[in-house]
């Protein structure tokens, strides 16, 4: 029940923000802090209260009541260690957008609240779900509230952003909806219970080709989400358009809705289809890496610079999901966490200047570290943080990811590794021509105010305690990676056997190692490392 | 004919006696809101006998009419569907009609809606010929009837015209049929097409097919839709959102129930006519729905593609596709309805309001209004939360367990250029105070027609949330 009452709260509080607009413009805001400060406790509750590292029992709290019952429709929520992360950076994001879009945000308060309240609502409900139908009930739900921030609150050219978001989005969601309802069909015929319920279409039995391509549809919708190159052309429009607290949900949530799709649906319901798809994958990741990087460094424009590193950095998710282990599976755990934190960051500080000096252009800023040296310095710490600079979250994440593919696939991860040069060149190039450099234009501008310093205080806190204690999220992430992996890994094995003849015994023993090595060892390994 | 064959076909009896009670109460006296009461007493009384014969055992009369549930919903639906036109169209009458004579309007309207409902208990050519007549007739008048209005004797010549001519398609396809055949009541044509081959065979087919021109220009299925843009948009809006939901309602029941008595799932040409003809309406209505500029006109490609849409779960045969095409039906009366009644309530003394102009930051100016028009759009484009996303998924279940792949790859990819109209709208709708100055300002709405498109959407938002009780409903039909 607490479950489906996070959902019920953010609702509830998003309809009361918008009626309380009529009266009021403060009110709405402390509505939704109100709201979703109590979804954060009731995490932060839940974090500590259930038992750490656990691998019996994969679900921490479910939730199920029928919901249309002729179809085998359930409301199921369940969540695990994973989606426990991922709702608690919903929470802790949904809180930083609203305090940064406090002052931003003038015009129709109570309407902006309730579609920001509603966007958190229907990721909650992504994060959450466990029957299909109400992963995609809830996976639509976030579109059309995002399609109003951006095209409502958003800047110039938010039309046209607003619409290519949407049409991206919808049209690849639909064609997730069919595998959906393929994938039931299919387990429906086999076993005459027609059930949307994930745990039961878990090992549906079907035609390698059919499998194969179910799974494509659920693959293109989560990797339009995830921005990898060749689907990536919404994203900077969609980041660079919306206002900064549209930008840091979009990056830090809604990406992260992709990854969480494959790692938590793709690979348990067709890990065989999954091996076949993963070289393509790994590739899709790491041209994602180089082009993301490539484009970032060509970008004027600081928002669509940023947009471009999630794209860079989304290309490692992808590469780490498809090696298969348990290592690269957890890196990319982290990386959903961090590059949240340090994007989101990002957009913040990206989204203050804005405010202040109107301009998103990097040609009319520079030297700006002598008017504004808090934001100078803060901004230091995200950009080390995005260039994966050791003792912060993203280094643990890159470093993870890295490991791990390279257990699978040596030459890609070696190509892949060439993406942290280019991390350096286009982190800093953004330190060069904001902070340092020649003045080109004399702008009168404030530093941070309170307000801010206590959010970018935060993230700080936040990132740094990933980088020098990462085991705290890992040992929370653990067992459902295992899950994920051990789900795959079957298959694996058979697959494997087939494939014998074709490989050579030392690249057999490598990866078998590298799939079967406890966590705790390199676990170690890697604090050493910091 | 039995007392009890009366006594079951009570809700036709009420309407055609009110009908003619409405004709002697104007003789009588002539006011609006006497004769709107009237009407609105009758059509209760209608739907609240067509209610308590629910549950009873279908009624067989003749070979010419079953009272059964299928056909008993049908006619709860659109005399529930009536109800709501004729609050919108007292609105628009009041304020858009001049002339004098508003009272006659009320008894076109249900001798319209009698042809209807009289449709979905059909299940003979005669009784199904003489209905859809009675329908077809009362319409000519309707489209026509604001005759000061530019486009209206327009609309209602076209109309004339076409449907005539489709009417003579339909009688040259059962004369065929009957040819070979000899008979022409539903259920003795399932025993006999079975026996012929043949040059006999190939009548029997072409008689379909003519009958599929004719059922198709009724539905305004491509090719069969030019006439459906030029009537939305001569008519008046409350005439316009009968023609898209009453009048197709009823053809849409009888065509599943044609179908599945005779069995003509068994022709494997009529079925590739009916997947070329439902492929054509998803694009075509579509993509012609991306280039218009009224609301009304937006409104008819549009329900050119649901109903293209609807016959995805037709193709898929009975069972399934059946209820899934009732199911569908329904959602998208709800919606349509809502959506023209917001055109409606929106009209001025000399206008209404058709042009996007009009739509222009209503959102700011009135934000209830603006926020029922968005939701009736989005549930038009099928998005969650709203009715119409689950009757999307109804179709597609439907259409994929039947194997359609490539209709519902068709269905999905055009319900994506679909989405790029609503949310024109929805953008226009939402644009910013600078922008909206320029617009035109459209008229007050009412209270009782804001009232209507209330209940209209909390039954959208309410059947997306919790569509259980209808989908256990329309599963209990045949």
């Amino acid at each position: 029940m607490i479950l489906a009452g996070l959902i019920i709260l953010l609702m509830g509080c998003g309809v009361l923000a918008w009626l309380a607009g009529r009266w009021n413009n403060t009110l709405p805001r402390i509505i939704s802090l109100f709201g979703i400060s109590i979804q954060l406790l009731v995490v932060v509750w839940i974090w500590l209260t259930h038992q750490q590292g656990s691998v019996t029992g994969q679900w921490i709290i479910t939730y199920t009541h029928s919901w249309i019952p002729a179809f085998g429709i359930q409301i199921k929520f369940g969540i695990d260690g994973l989606s426990l992360l991922m709702i608690a950076l919903t929470a802790f994001l949904g809180l930083l957008s609203v305090l940064t879009s406090w002052k931003e945000i003038k015009h129709r308060v109570g309407f902006f609240h309730f579609n920001l309240l509603f966007v958190l609502a229907g990721i909650t409900g992504v994060f959450l779900s466990l029957d299909l139908f109400l992963f995609y009930f809830s996976w639509e739900v976030m579109l059309i509230p995002m399609y109003f921030l951006i095209s409502i609150w958003g800047n110039e050219n938010r039309t046209y952003a607003s619409y290519k978001f949407f049409l991206f989005t919808q049209g690849s969601g639909l064609l997730m909806f069919l595998s959906i309802l393929g994938l039931y069909l299919i387990h429906g015929h086999n076993t005459g219970i027609f059930t949307f319920d994930y745990e039961q279409l878990l090992g549906t039995v079907m035609q390698p080709q059919t499998a194969f391509l179910l799974m494509l549809g659920f693959v293109i919708a989560f990797i339009v989400k995830l921005s990898t190159v060749p689907f990536h052309s919404w994203l900077p429009d969609a980041h660079t358009q919306a206002p900064t607290a549209g930008s840091v949900i979009l990056a830090g949530l809604l990406l992260k809705t992709g990854a969480y799709g494959l790692i938590r649906f793709v690979l348990p319901l067709f890990p065989q289809a999954s091996h076949q798809f993963a070289p393509v994958a790994m590739v899709l990741g790491v041209v994602s890496i180089l082009y993301g990087a490539k484009l970032a460094f060509a970008q004027t424009d600081l928002k669509r610079l940023i947009a471009y590193i999630s794209v860079s950095h989304m290309g490692f998710i992808l590469l780490g999901i498809y090696a298969f282990n348990e290592m690269a599976m957890q890196g990319v755990v982290m990386q959903m966490v961090a590059h949240g934190i340090s994007t989101g960051a990002l957009f913040i500080i990206a989204g203050t200047l804005h405010e202040r000096i109107q301009t998103r252009d990097l040609g009319q800023m520079g030297g700006l570290w002598a008017k504004i040296p808090k934001m100078g310095a803060l901004g230091l710490v995200f950009v080390m943080a995005s260039l994966g600079f050791p003792g912060l979250g993203n280094f643990v994440a890159e470093f993870l990811i890295l490991n791990g593919s390279f257990m699978a696939n040596q030459k890609l991860t070696i190509i892949a590794t060439l993406g942290l040069v280019a991390a350096t060149i286009y982190a800093l190039r953004i330190m060069q021509k904001v902070f340092y450099g020649k003045e080109q234009k004399t702008w009168v501008i404030a530093d941070f105010s309170i307000r801010e310093m206590g959010i970018m205080i935060t993230l700080v806190i936040a990132v740094v305690w990933m980088g020098l204690f990462p085991s705290a999220v890992l040992t929370v992430s653990r067992p459902s990676v295992l899950k994920v992996i051990e789900s795959v890994a079957d298959r694996k094995a058979q697959t494997r056997e087939a494939q014998l003849h074709r490989q050579t015994t030392l690249e057999q023993k490598i990866t078998m190692t590298g799939a079967s090595l406890p966590g705790h060892h390199w676990n170690t390994n890697s604090k050493k490392a910091n | 004919m039995s007392a009890a064959d009366i006594l079951s076909l009570l809700p036709m009896v009420i309407l055609a006696g009110g009908i003619l009670l409405t004709l002697i109460l104007i003789a009588l006296r002539r006011s609006h809101l006497l004769i709107f009461t009237a009407a609105e007493i009758i059509i209760l009384a209608a739907i609240v006998a067509a209610l308590l014969h629910l549950n009873q055992e279908p009624q067989i009369i003749g070979d010419i009419i079953v009272v059964d549930r299928f056909g008993l919903y049908y006619q709860i639906l659109l005399l529930s569907a009536t109800l709501v036109i004729s609050i919108f169209s007292y609105i628009s009458l009041e304020r858009l009609f001049s002339d004098k004579r508003k009272e006659e309007y009320y008894v076109l309207l249900m001798l319209a809606t009698l042809g209807s409902s009289m449709m979905v208990i059909s299940t003979h050519f005669i009784s199904f010929f003489v209905s859809i007549e009675v329908l077809t007739i009362s319409l000519y008048t309707l489209i026509s009837y604001y005759r000061e209005r530019d486009k209206a004797i327009e609309a209602g010549l076209k109309y004339l015209v076409l449907a005539a001519m489709s009417s003579a398609f339909l009688l040259f396809g059962m004369a065929l049929i009957y040819a070979v055949s000899g008979q022409m009541s539903f259920h003795a044509l399932f025993a006999v097409a079975t026996n012929y081959s043949g040059s006999s065979n190939v009548m029997l087919i072409a008689g379909a097919g003519l009958m599929i021109v004719g059922i198709g220009f009724k539905l305004a299925l491509v090719p069969f839709h030019m006439w459906a843009p030029d009537v939305y948009e001569g008519a008046s809006s409350p005439v316009s959102a009968f023609v898209a939901t009453v009048s197709k309602g009823g053809v849409v029941a009888l065509l599943l129930r044609f179908f599945t008595m005779t069995d003509l799932y068994r022709y494997q040409n009529v079925m590739l006519a009916f997947t070329v003809i439902a492929l054509l309406s998803m694009l075509a209505g579509n993509l012609l729905a991306l280039q218009q500029r009224n609301v009304k006109r937006l409104l008819a490609y549009s329900s050119i593609a649901h109903l293209g849409y609807l016959l995805v779960a037709f193709i898929a045969g009975k069972g399934m596709g059946v209820q899934a095409a009732t199911f569908y039906i329904t959602i998208y009366m709800l919606t349509i309805l809502g959506a023209f009644g917001v055109v409606t309530i929106l009209s001025k003394t000399d206008s209404e309001a058709d042009g996007t102009e009009y739509y222009k930051g209503l959102f700011w100016r009135r934000p209830l209004l603006a926020a029922l028009f968005t939701l009736f759009l989005l549930s038009l484009a099928g998005i969650p939360l709203t009715a119409g996303f689950i009757g999307k998924y109804f179709l597609l279940t439907a259409g994929l367990g039947n194997g359609q792949w490539l209709l519902a790859f068709v269905l999905v990819a055009s319900s994506v250029i679909g989405l790029f109209y609503y949310l024109r709208l929805i953008v226009t709708m939402i644009s910013q105070d600078e922008d909206y100055q320029k617009g035109l300002s459209p008229g007050i709405p009412s209270k009782g027609g804001l009232l209507t498109l209330m209940v209209l959407g909390i039954l959208v938002l309410g059947l997306g949330l919790s569509p259980g009780w209808l989908i256990d409903l329309v599963r209990t039909l045949p």
